[in-house]
């Protein structure tokens, strides 16, 4: 039972996690109807809402792109070898890394404004990513736990900072003042009206694009690069990588580094292309979320592509689905990323055994 | 400050320590035996609204406790079966059992009461009443949890097997006992003490449930957990320590210091967090968790 089982490349990649998440939503399923709603229905509201609509539909592919980042940032640390959920602190600290650029070079032009705002984003989701990172390569603290500490640590200092620091006088709300306006990341519908095309308006905006060629970057690092072949030695086995020369303490904190400049997308995109100011709790769990984009995506750029599309999909379908039926939450997208959590990444081999079951003989052995 | 307000602040000191004191005890359990548990803020949140539910449906505080314990363990067993039988990744699984926990009772609250995730308010009896010295049962049996754990596992057989599980599950298995068994046990035991910890919260301290109302208690617990190095009393030495720590949070809002000024709420807030990731690095001594933690079992091995 616990050999090691078998399968073709391809059943391993795409019918492993299509069979897990497939589950997943039959047992999402279940629990609609366990309160009192119907499954299908629910579905086919969550669809229209979040796809057959250029509104619902831009609002998925924003989502799609916090997801992109928190996914990229959990699948850089995984591949050498690290667990990290601390994807909430490191785009909190990426926020007040935007919002000191941002609300303290006002003067500059926005070509040089936002460029600076992203890199902002980036080094301190960087810094703060690279603290556990450190005491894990140097001094064998465990990286899940200080990140868990460092998410909670974030959460505190960015509250004290917003109540007391950073807040505008007038302003109630502990919130920044707005960002200067030539620091906004241009929406996608005022870009295409630019061409005379006009899209239905929506948050969408640029950073789109840049989760994209982040993604590819992360495919060229992991798969194409000395460094990505490092971190993926130091991965599979840190011992193996010490025989090849690598440096396995080095690996984790640049690994680290990469994993939370990458979570700090989701900073570029909410704050600087939506909310416009730094507030409290912009991250909303994303970071979590982003455990299950990168478990179902295989870790792999083009899986956490696919699969950010479906959270996108299933965040704005569910928020269209809370209006329709209040009975069922937003919270449901939570459970949704719960249960593909579990299954896709603690139950692996339940799915990975019931997949070899199903497979015809003749393909087990070509494998 | 007069002596009598110190006796408040401990008094509440104590109060906020009880629902980490079960939740941490809870994970010295699990750890000890060999089993992860960053899932004890998703079974004391399930805990805190099955308690809450089903003492605003039945009118018994006490049969919330049964309801609380019962949605905790049934929680701990998935992570068992993640963990134990699929030998699955024990950190993942208690991920998911945190998100699984925020997302269904907040569903199932607002499904069920519509009042935005919250059960509807508790009196009477569906809440722990007054037992001695102006605290409820639940705080005496959590208290009591602690010489319990103590005893059981340092001076039985079973609880010397369970150590023993913990540090060398090949040791166990060659002696002929089941070491699925003796996991599943103290996942279930951990089970049990989150849902003391889930009810407190829900049906003794405040009067029904909240979404999230547990608020990362669930990790200061595990914080705590480190802090004592994985043993009973400590335990209770650390837990207290937070517990007041956040009763002097609260007492200190708005008060001035003399020669400090006025500390911030979140200064203290952060203290557990800072505590022990300093423990971590190694500063203020070492924290080694029981060897076998976080490793499934695989009998060829």
């Amino acid at each position: 039972m616990s050999a090691p089982i078998d399968l073709p490349r391809w059943a391993d990649t795409i019918l492993v996690p299509a069979v897990s998440v497939v589950a997943a939503f039959l047992v999402a399923g279940l629990v609609v109807v366990g309160i009192g709603e119907n499954p299908l229905t629910a579905t086919r509201l969550l669809l229209q809402g979040s796809l057959a609509t250029g509104e619902g539909l831009g609002f998925t592919l924003f989502y799609m792109t916090d997801f992109i980042f928190v996914g990229l940032a959990v699948a850089v640390a995984y591949h050498a070898g690290l667990f990290n959920i601390g994807g909430e602190g490191q785009a909190t600290l990426a926020g007040l890394g935007v919002a000191l650029v941002l609300n303290n070079l006002t003067f500059l032009p926005g070509f040089i404004l936002i460029p600076l705002g992203i890199l902002g984003a980036a080094a301190f989701g960087a810094a703060w990513a690279a603290v556990p990172g450190y005491l894990q390569a140097k001094r064998g603290s465990h990286i899940v736990i200080t990140t868990i500490m460092f998410n909670w640590l974030a959460s505190v200092l960015i509250v004290y900072l917003l109540v007391n620091v950073l807040r505008a006088p007038q302003n109630m709300n502990p919130e920044t003042p707005a960002f200067p306006p030539q620091a906004s990341i241009p929406f996608m519908h005022e870009v295409f009206a630019v061409f005379g095309i006009e899209i239905p308006p929506s948050q969408l905006n640029l950073t789109l694009l840049l989760a994209l060629a982040a993604s590819y970057a992360v495919w060229l690092l992991i798969y194409r690069s000395r460094l990505g072949y490092a971190i993926r030695v130091v991965g599979s086995s840190p011992s193996a990588a010490v025989y090849a020369g690598i440096s396995p303490a080095r690996i984790i904190i640049i690994a680290m580094v990469l994993s939370g400049a990458l979570a700090g997308g989701l900073a570029v995109n909410e704050l600087m292309g939506y909310q416009h100011r730094l507030l409290l709790e912009f991250t909303a769990g994303y970071g979590f979320v982003g455990i299950a984009v990168a478990l179902m995506g295989r870790a792999h750029p083009a899986g956490i592509i696919l699969s950010s599309l479906l959270f996108g999909i299933l965040y704005q379908g569910g928020a269209e689905l809370a209006f329709e039926q209040p009975a069922i939450t937003r919270d449901m997208v939570v459970v949704i990323g719960g249960i593909i959590i579990l299954f896709a990444g603690a139950l692996e081999g339940l799915f990975r055994r019931l997949v070899a079951r199903m497979m015809p003989r003749p393909a087990l052995a070509r494998a | 400050m007069n002596p009598a307000d110190l006796v408040t602040l401990f008094d509440s000191g104590l109060r906020l320590s009880v629902p980490l004191l079960a939740a941490c005890l809870a994970g010295l359990w699990s750890e000890k035996s060999g089993v992860v548990d960053i899932g004890l803020e998703g079974k004391m949140l399930v805990a805190a609204f099955a308690a809450a539910a089903a003492s605003y449906a039945s009118g018994s505080a006490w049969i919330g406790l049964m309801a609380g314990i019962g949605a905790s363990v049934v929680f701990a067993l998935i992570h068992g079966f993640a963990a134990i039988s699929q030998r699955g990744n024990q950190i993942v699984s208690g991920v998911a059992i945190n998100m699984l926990a925020a997302g269904l009772t907040a569903i199932v609250g607002n499904a069920w009461y519509g009042q935005g995730g919250r059960t509807p308010p508790l009196e009477g009896d569906q809440r722990f009443d007054e037992l001695l010295f102006g605290h409820s049962a639940l705080v005496y049996i959590a208290l009591l949890a602690v010489p319990v754990t103590w005893f059981v596992l340092g001076r039985t057989r079973f609880g010397l097997r369970l150590r023993a599980v913990g540090e060398n599950p090949a040791a166990v298995d060659t002696a002929g006992i089941s070491v699925a068994g003796l996991r599943y046990t103290a996942v279930a035991i951990a089970g049990v003490l989150c849902g003391v910890a889930g009810t407190y919260l829900s049906v003794g301290q405040s009067a029904g449930f909240l979404p999230n109302m547990t608020a990362g208690k669930g990790f200061i617990a595990l914080a705590a957990l480190i802090f004592a190095k994985w043993r009973a009393w400590p335990a209770l030495g650390a837990c207290f320590l937070f517990g007041l720590l956040d009763a002097i949070s609260i007492r200190l809002q708005g008060i001035a210091l003399p020669g400090i000024g006025e500390v911030p709420v979140q200064a203290i807030q952060a203290l557990p967090y800072l505590m022990t990731v300093i423990l971590l690095a190694g500063v203020i001594g070492t924290a080694i968790p029981p060897r076998a933690s976080g490793i499934p079992y695989v009998k060829e091995r």
